[in-house]
């Protein structure tokens, strides 16, 4: 043991001057979550979907699926092409763009299967950075490692002014006001639906705005879509932003990820598509984009993307699919409905209309970081400090729990305001 | 056409066509030769491509005992889908520094070894030398010749890159003279990029005794030792033999760092299983290490996929699973080595010019044939034998079947003027 910990004279501590990093913003609330022993404590913090009891839930249609994989013997281990499986990256395009969009039989769509959300914008911002340079606007605020993502890819990130504290809404005009002066080419990142923190979007005139500003400056549409079919509850709708700048001509990049929708979280699941003017850029463009994913990977894992694809092709798995997808994202709607009805029921101070009328998985609460601090420390109710809840981690049974706690935290606040 | 020279390799941000500059890149040196013998219609084609293991009946294999682990882990109701944490599954990492570093290495009780699983091979590269450039950036020093992917890896985590000239042509082996002349001649502090066995394409490792020389020279100019282990196995057909080279210099004392991949060696391929160590001098620069790493991850994939490495932590932490392993590896490893007898027998029986011995002392997957491109591509396109224009072959790929035919092809383009 001695020998082993003995400062080694011949080799300096290579890494003594490395620093403790902060650990991962929303990962460390759920290890705090996990490490807390309280029995009723309340998991709001990851955005991973809960049953009304609580529980992680894995899609039947998955798990049969995955049965039939394990079962099929026509079915190896060998390495998946570096963009993935066709039948997938097909299948995502139509689910994305619309079953009978031109862009897909003209090839003007480079799709590559990507590692989840995560992978998905590592990948197209690291083309980005490789192709097309420029400054990446994003929205303020925006999922925390977007920023983290834009900042290790090498990219410069300017915020703009996506949400009103004071509306609770989306502040279009300080968007547009803020995207016309972007210098030409750079590239904003656009939350499809359910944005995330806030949970609100712009609406479909609204993305119209956008859409022009973008043409005038020449800005190049970056999407991130993780939550199709947990906005509205309408997966065609829920694309809405995606299919009108293609029809509108926009060449763009969309990240695209499986892990909500399909419940695939762990096996990584996602897309890159990049929508091109021809067939002939395409093909060029994809083979650029494959250096990019050597270099990160070499190549995608194969079951999410072969589990993800047979309900993608296949029409009675893909209904089942919706069908379950309809349950969880209809149980999210009624716990926001339940939760605004305790508010209410309780009288707790303040606005409480934007937990049903934001929209996905989370609700941008407007509490304070010192109210969140509140409500983990003493109530052992785990959020992020932005105020940013999920309501995947609300139940029937602890609604009531929940909507208590926040009038006392909120309660607090007013207390002392008063009595200064 | 006047388009095309002034905006040709530029971005042009009031552009139309905001791609229109991207000039088409080369397809990938490994999986282009894939998909070109995927495409070629020849009955007697034969791969020798890409380094992923083939029956006798050229078929690609699942191992036995990954069948019976994948269905235990699907049927298991205690299982979900719940992200993994960003380092990855905490069994599966300590399985990995046993097979690594041995399973009573005091450098893991001493909680020395920061470990994360890691996408495949190239996952714990490009995580590794993300980590590098972050942390400690200096020169990467790769061996001449190296995988062809070590050099875009390195190139994309936006770090320089030298050669030192591992392979001698005349000798067919390490060059440990010019490797230790031009390692001692680094900037204190580069890192080196040593393959730990079975080297990629040569097949040919240092001895023992040549490792102990280029640690010395590591020791005296402070150079960070980046191991890649892919062929943990392969090599000498003994899995503790096999890594040597991590052992001694993690007994030396060295702060080094380790890219694994389980590929090959357990058949997981399209599952993406591998992970990285970092070798640190105690673990409260662990934990700092850690906390680094993970952003590393976070920003990357966010946490690795699940099913490949739960698989093989029940091989890695269950003795039963574990020596199934083990067995079906051999079988594999051993298919391999008679192959590379095979071959050199066919080789001497039809009297091909060259000394030809090479293929039975090199070892692993790869054989750098010595064949020249030309060559290379005469046996492809005049005999349908995929190989890299490199000479480097893939015996997983030779059979009982083919090794005739295969023989012969060499022989023609070899006596072909």
């Amino acid at each position: 043991m001695q020998q082993v910990n003995q400062l080694n004279s011949t080799q300096q501590h290579i890494f003594s001057h490395l620093t403790q990093a902060p650990p991962d913003q929303i990962f460390g609330i759920m290890n705090a979550y996990k490490a807390d022993t309280s029995d009723n404590k309340i998991d709001l913090g990851v955005g991973a979907y809960r049953t009304d009891e609580e529980k992680p839930y894995v899609f039947d249609v998955v798990k049969k699926i995955e049965q039939e994989i394990i079962n099929d013997n026509t079915l190896n281990k060998e390495y998946l092409p570096i963009e993935g499986l066709p039948d997938f990256n097909k299948g995502c395009q139509m689910l994305l763009f619309g079953k009978d969009n031109p862009l897909i039989e003209s090839g003007r769509i480079v799709t590559a299967q990507c590692l989840g959300g995560t992978g998905a914008l590592r990948v197209g911002f690291d083309f980005v950075k490789r192709h097309l340079a420029g400054d990446v606007y994003v929205s303020n605020p925006t999922w925390s490692n977007h920023n983290q993502i834009l900042d290790r890819t090498g990219l410069n990130q300017v915020n703009y002014p996506y949400y009103d504290p004071n509306t609770k809404g989306f502040n279009c005009s300080a968007t547009l006001d803020c995207l016309s002066q972007a210098k030409q080419g750079s590239i904003v990142l656009l939350h499809v639906c359910a944005h995330n923190p806030t949970g609100v979007d712009p609406t479909e005139t609204e993305w119209l705005q956008i859409a022009d500003v973008c043409k005038a400056r020449n800005l190049i549409p970056f999407f991130d879509c993780a939550y199709q079919g947990f906005a509205s509850g309408c997966i065609e709708k829920d694309a809405f932003a995606v299919r009108k700048f293609a029809e509108l001509g926009f060449q763009m990049i969309v990240a695209y990820s499986f892990s909500k929708n399909m419940g695939l979280y762990n096996e990584r699941v996602g897309a890159l598509h990049i929508v091109t003017p021809n067939k002939e850029i395409s093909a060029i463009v994809l083979s650029n984009l494959k250096i990019v994913i050597r270099t990160l990977y070499s190549c995608p894992p194969a079951i999410g993307g072969r589990i993800a694809s047979r309900i993608l092709c296949n029409e009675k798995y893909f209904k089942e699919w919706i069908e379950e997808l309809n349950t969880v994202t209809g149980r999210i709607i009624r716990m926001r409905t339940l939760l605004k009805n305790e508010l209410d029921k309780l009288n707790v101070q303040g606005n409480w209309d934007h937990i049903t009328r934001q929209t996905g998985f989370f609700t941008f609460t407007g509490l304070t970081p010192e109210q969140c601090d509140k409500l983990t420390q003493e109530h052992h109710i785990y959020l992020l400090r932005s105020g940013r809840m999920s309501m995947a981690g609300i139940t029937s049974k602890n609604v009531s729990q929940l909507a208590e706690a926040i009038k006392i935290v909120v309660q607090n606040e007013c207390d002392i305001l008063l009595n200064n | 056409m006047q388009k095309l020279q002034l905006l040709q390799n530029q971005f042009n941000p009031t552009s139309d066509d905001i791609f229109f500059h991207i000039v088409q890149a080369p397809p990938d040196p490994i999986f282009g030769i894939a998909n070109a013998y995927k495409a070629d219609t020849s009955s007697t084609k034969i791969d020798l491509g890409v380094g992923a293991y083939r029956t006798d009946e050229e078929k690609p294999y699942v191992f036995e005992i990954i069948k019976k682990l994948e269905k235990e882990i699907v049927n298991d109701p205690t299982l979900n889908k719940e992200y993994l944490p960003i380092e990855g599954l905490a069994d599966f990492n300590k399985g990995c520094q046993k097979l690594m570093f041995g399973q009573n290495s005091p450098l893991i009780a001493s909680g020395q070894i920061v470990t994360a699983q890691c996408l495949g091979g190239t996952g714990a590269l490009r995580v590794g030398f993300e980590f590098v450039k972050r942390h400690i950036p200096g020169d990467v020093y790769v061996s001449k010749p190296t995988w062809s992917n070590h050099n875009q890896v390195i190139e994309r985590a936006g770090l320089n890159q030298f050669e030192y000239p591992y392979f001698e042509p005349k000798t067919k082996g390490f060059n440990c003279a010019g490797t230790i002349e031009c390692l001692s001649q680094a900037r204190m502090g580069s890192i080196v990029l040593l393959h730990v066995c079975a080297h990629n394409p040569t097949g040919v490792d240092p001895t023992e005794a040549e490792w102990l020389q280029i640690a010395d020279v590591c020791k005296k100019r402070r150079l960070v030792p980046f191991f890649d282990c892919a062929y943990q196995g392969f090599a000498s057909g003994c899995i503790e033999k096999d890594v040597f080279a991590v052992r001694k210099f993690a007994e030396l004392g060295f702060q080094m760092i380790v890219a694994q991949s389980f590929s090959k060696n357990m058949g997981l391929y399209n599952e993406r299983v591998g992970a990285v160590h970092i070798v640190t001098s105690n673990k409260d620069i662990s934990a700092r290490v850690l906390s680094n790493l993970k952003i590393v991850i976070r920003t990357i994939c966010s946490n690795p996929p699940a099913i490949g490495a739960r698989i093989a932590a029940k091989i890695l932490t269950d003795e039963k699973n574990f020596n199934a392993w083990v067995e079906e590896l051999k079988t594999v490893t051993g298919r391999i080595i008679k192959m590379r007898t095979l071959l050199k027998q066919e080789l001497d029986n039809l009297k091909v010019p060259g000394n030809w011995d090479h293929i039975t002392r090199q070892t692993g997957f790869f054989t750098f044939t010595g064949l020249t491109p030309e060559q290379c591509d005469l046996l492809t396109k005049q005999y349908h034998v995929y190989l890299l224009r490199s000479g480097r072959m893939s015996m997983a790929g030779i059979t009982s079947k083919n090794v005739r035919y295969l023989a012969e092809s060499i022989k023609a383009v070899v006596q072909n003027k």
